[in-house]
């Protein structure tokens, strides 16, 4: 099993920011797993998603259920082989698993951050990886991989810093989001920004957290990451009386308990999620989102946009997802054609929605797998 | 018509470092093959999955599409050459994918298996439809939705306005260029715009 260790490195030097703003003083929560090797060819980047951290793989030490988020991806002898490759995972700024965040003390004012903390960027987030690499004395990324916002994250890497990247695997992911997409954004934000405890962001020297909105939020964020099918079939119809043996079997009806299976679900992943995620970084993460959109500097066109990147691209999508759907990979597709970069495209046929890219799937893990033989093979020639 | 000698014989009508799309690639042996030996680059385009997936082990790049949808994805004349081997006779839109290989290549390659081979005619003859090595499948069950002959063929190239650069039959890896739709098993086709 591999033990992950957390790390930590503080930036003195202030990072521009895309807004214009700035950040110094900064610490990012890191981890890294295999061996780099003596010309420091093989390290791979995986950018994360929403929710997740630089934890992506491994388990702590004496904590055997503390798997990384893509542990079924990354490892000893997995798709990523962590015994070929140096895999670095990477929180990012304003996240709340250890790189610096809202909820952490502003060195200009000696006060936390909350709601000032400034807003961040993919293009800000893919900067201040460039420095921790920088830091770790790698210069060039054998690959950089990610999916959903991490894929943006890989994808802006190839334009940023097209002569660091050799391949980017990017999975279940879309050149910029859609109105529906920031619609369902908006929504959860409205959802936090309007719970009472949220004090305008500043909540965490009223010693409260905005629960109510989180779960909300989470609640959101649950339904567009699954198919109408998976749904179905994991809760279609079914009751919670069928399930907790209610002394009334059917029916409660009642308006504001539980009553169907589905609901039940969503509640707990709020709760769960409530309990450790931070309002503020959710409000950020989802703005980062909204505005990644490498075409806006091209007036809309992602060909000239793409035109920047240099390295070999495998892009992954997923039938049935809706949120990051086929079609927006296969614009990624079409414009990366059109400068003649060198890709490969998958689209997997797969039940599980946006999920899908988090599960197990053998056809998409032996295309990864058989990627990245790929890349491996490259770094011996 | 995946023996060797075809693979070759195909091959050697693509150009030197010719930028090929291949419709239909399979498991990117001849995208490998033209990489290796003729320094071509490019992509293939698959539908399943065990194919896109051997084309990566290949290390050749693998688009996945249905062709049937078209080739939105690819500009005007983007390629030198646009491969469709052994791909038309599964095609719902075949006529369409016609024309958009000669919309994105400067020059379109077609083969696929001609039906009026003479075997063929034979079989036909005798009251049944023909099972062969190039055409091995049971009319029942066979992936060939689209049956026709290097004569058809020639027909609708020209009735779509594609100008024919060469035509000729492929047997046994070789060529025939002598009565190719009586004496060819697969019938091949150059065309441009």
């Amino acid at each position: 099993m591999l033990i992950a260790q957390p790390q930590s490195m503080t930036f003195d030097a202030s990072l521009p920011l895309q807004s214009g703003a700035s950040i110094r003083g900064y610490t990012l929560a890191y981890e890294t797993y295999g061996r780099l090797n003596a010309d420091k060819s093989n390290a791979v980047l995986i950018c994360h998603a929403l929710n997740a951290s630089h934890h992506v793989a491994g388990v702590y030490e004496g904590q055997p259920r503390s798997e990384g988020w893509w542990d079924n991806m990354i490892g000893p002898g997995k798709p990523v082989d962590t015994d070929k490759f140096f895999v670095i995972g990477v929180n990012n700024l304003g996240s709340c698993f250890g790189s610096t965040g809202p909820m952490h003390v502003n060195p200009d004012t000696n006060k936390v951050y909350g709601a000032d903390f400034p807003v961040v960027t993919v293009e800000d987030w893919v900067n201040a990886q460039a420095r921790l690499l920088d830091a770790l004395g790698i210069q060039t990324l054998a690959a950089v991989m990610g999916g959903s916002l991490g894929g943006m994250q890989a994808l802006s890497w190839t334009l940023q810093y097209p002569g660091r990247v050799r391949h980017a695997v990017v999975v279940a992911s879309a050149p910029n989001l859609n109105a529906e997409n920031i619609a369902f954004n908006e929504v959860a934000r409205r959802a936090i920004v309007t719970d009472p405890d949220f004090h305008g962001g500043h909540f965490y020297e009223h010693g409260v957290i905005p629960k109510r909105g989180l779960r909300i939020a989470r609640m959101i964020g649950h339904i567009t990451y699954l198919s109408d099918d998976v749904m179905n079939e994991k809760f279609g119809r079914e009751l919670r009386s069928a399930v907790a043996g209610t002394a009334r079997e059917g029916y409660q009806y009642t308006t504001q308990d539980i009553e169907f299976q589905i609901e039940s679900y969503l509640r707990y992943q709020g709760d769960k999620f409530s309990e450790y995620f931070d309002a503020n970084t959710y409000l950020l993460i989802t703005r980062a989102l909204d505005y990644f959109d490498p075409a806006r500097r091209h007036d809309g066109d992602l060909s000239r946009a793409l035109a920047a990147a240099r390295c070999k691209f495998l892009l992954v999508s997923f039938s049935t997802d809706w949120r990051f759907s086929p079609k927006r990979s296969r614009e990624i597709v079409k414009a990366l054609l059109d400068n003649r970069r060198e890709l490969s495209y998958a689209e997997i046929d797969a039940p599980h929605g946006h999920d899908a890219f988090l599960l197990d799937d053998a056809r998409y893990m032996k295309l990864v797998r058989s990627y990245f033989q790929g890349v491996a093979q490259e770094l011996a020639a | 018509m995946s023996d060797r000698l075809t693979l070759e014989t195909i091959a050697s009508l693509v150009p030197q470092g010719a930028r090929v799309l291949d419709l239909g690639c399979g498991d990117g042996a001849l995208l490998a093959h033209l990489q290796a030996t003729r320094g071509c680059s490019g992509y293939g385009i698959e539908i399943a999955d065990d194919n896109v997936l051997a084309c990566v082990q290949r290390g050749v790049n693998v688009i996945q599409l249905n062709l049937d949808e078209g080739l939105a994805l690819f500009e005007d004349q983007s390629f030198d050459v646009v491969l469709q081997i052994d791909t038309l006779q599964h095609l719902r839109n075949a006529e369409t994918v016609l024309r958009e290989t000669a919309r994105v290549g400067r020059m379109g390659i077609v083969a696929f298996p001609n039906f009026a081979h003479w075997p063929n005619r034979l079989s036909v003859l005798g009251g049944r439809m023909p099972v062969t090595r190039r055409l091995p499948y049971q009319w029942y069950d066979t992936p060939n939705i689209r049956v026709g002959t290097h004569a058809d063929l020639e027909v609708l190239a020209q009735r779509n306005g594609l100008q024919i650069l060469d035509s000729f039959g492929l047997h046994n890896g070789r060529l025939q260029r002598f009565l190719p739709n009586l004496l060819a098993s697969t019938a091949v086709l150059k065309f441009s715009r």
